[in-house]
């Protein structure tokens, strides 16, 4: 597949549009359909292109399986750490009303942090499972 | 006109599940499974519910057909005919099947306002999530921060499950002349 001319010039058009979209996905969920996890799956799918068309072994060169493992951690670990915050500033665990001055810029606040969270989460480790996978052919 | 594309999206919906059980090519049948996904997300789309419908495109549709076919590339696209009886299984589907529908008759009917799941807690959540966070999408309000617990519980699951491919798999890490 990886010697397909039109496979690649299609998929590197394609491509930049698909990650464009994801980060649309994940900053515009507050207004329309869309979050954290269909924005991470997204991503994770255009970045699964990239594999399939030129490679795993270059895609791997892009995000790395180091960021890839630290990716997952972060993602959970930044959701966590918002809840924690919200402790730490005498409200309640993820109640967001205590992260800024007014409760209603906090909420904004919190949900645009854990939704990145889930974005990283699940766009690592949509890439972390097809890798494994695809990674086991050669 | 709504029933009727409702009538056509599950009688598509039919077929694709009755070819999948037919078909022997598993390629074919990943396919198949993707665009029973897709229609699934259509049928959620007719529903109102686009954000599940944009959940059911994206990873019933896009990465579980990538994934299966991921696999099949590993392992083999041919299913072996088993010799196995068939009748028990497809009487236990039926018996299944007719309790679930025998179910549904206690169900309240369709857009009926007064149905307990619009009386408990979506009216609060309508009426104070515009005030409350300021965010116009209920969806993600209620996702993100009012069953912010649930949504971290998923978000853990999902790290689980990547860990666990990691452990089983490996990535990236391959030795030269090993097993993996």
């Amino acid at each position: 597949m990886t010697h397909n001319p039109v496979l690649r010039v299609m998929a590197k058009l394609m491509i930049p549009f698909i990650l464009l979209f994801a980060l649309y996905v994940q900053f515009h969920g507050d207004f329309g359909p869309g979050g954290g996890f269909q924005a991470g799956v997204i991503f994770g799918a255009g970045l699964i292109l990239y594999g399939l068309v030129f490679g795993v072994e270059t895609a791997l060169k892009v995000f790395s399986p180091t960021i890839l493992r630290i990716g997952i951690a972060v993602g959970v670990l930044l959701y966590a750490t918002v809840g924690l915050a919200g402790i730490a500033l005498n409200g309640k665990y993820l109640n967001y009303n205590v992260l800024a001055h007014d409760p209603v810029h906090g909420q904004h606040l919190g949900i645009l942090l854990v939704e990145l969270g889930v974005f990283i989460t699940v766009a690592s480790v949509m890439m972390t499972i097809f890798f494994a996978f695809a990674g086991r052919k050669s | 006109m709504a029933e009727f594309v409702d009538f056509i999206l599950l009688g598509f919906l039919a077929v694709v599940a009755l070819a999948m059980t037919r078909l022997r090519n598993l390629f074919a049948v990943a396919m198949l499974s993707g665009i029973y996904s897709l229609l699934s997300a259509v049928l959620f789309v007719v529903l109102d519910a686009v954000d599940v419908a944009f959940t059911e495109a994206a990873v019933g549709a896009g990465i579980t057909t990538v994934l299966m076919i991921g696999t099949l590339a590993l392992t083999g696209t041919e299913e072996k005919i088993s010799g196995r009886h068939t009748m028990i299984p497809l009487l236990i589907v039926l018996f299944t099947g007719a309790a679930l529908i025998y179910g549904t008759l206690d169900m309240p009917a369709f857009e009926d306002p007064q149905a307990p799941v619009h009386q408990h807690v979506a009216p609060k959540y309508l009426r104070d999530t515009p005030i409350e966070t300021g965010v116009p999408n209920v969806v993600t309000a209620v996702l993100a921060s009012y069953r912010g617990y649930d949504t971290l519980g998923e978000t853990t699951v999902i790290f689980t499950a990547g860990l666990g491919v990691i452990i089983l798999l490996g990535l990236g890490q391959r030795k030269p002349g090993g097993t993996a």
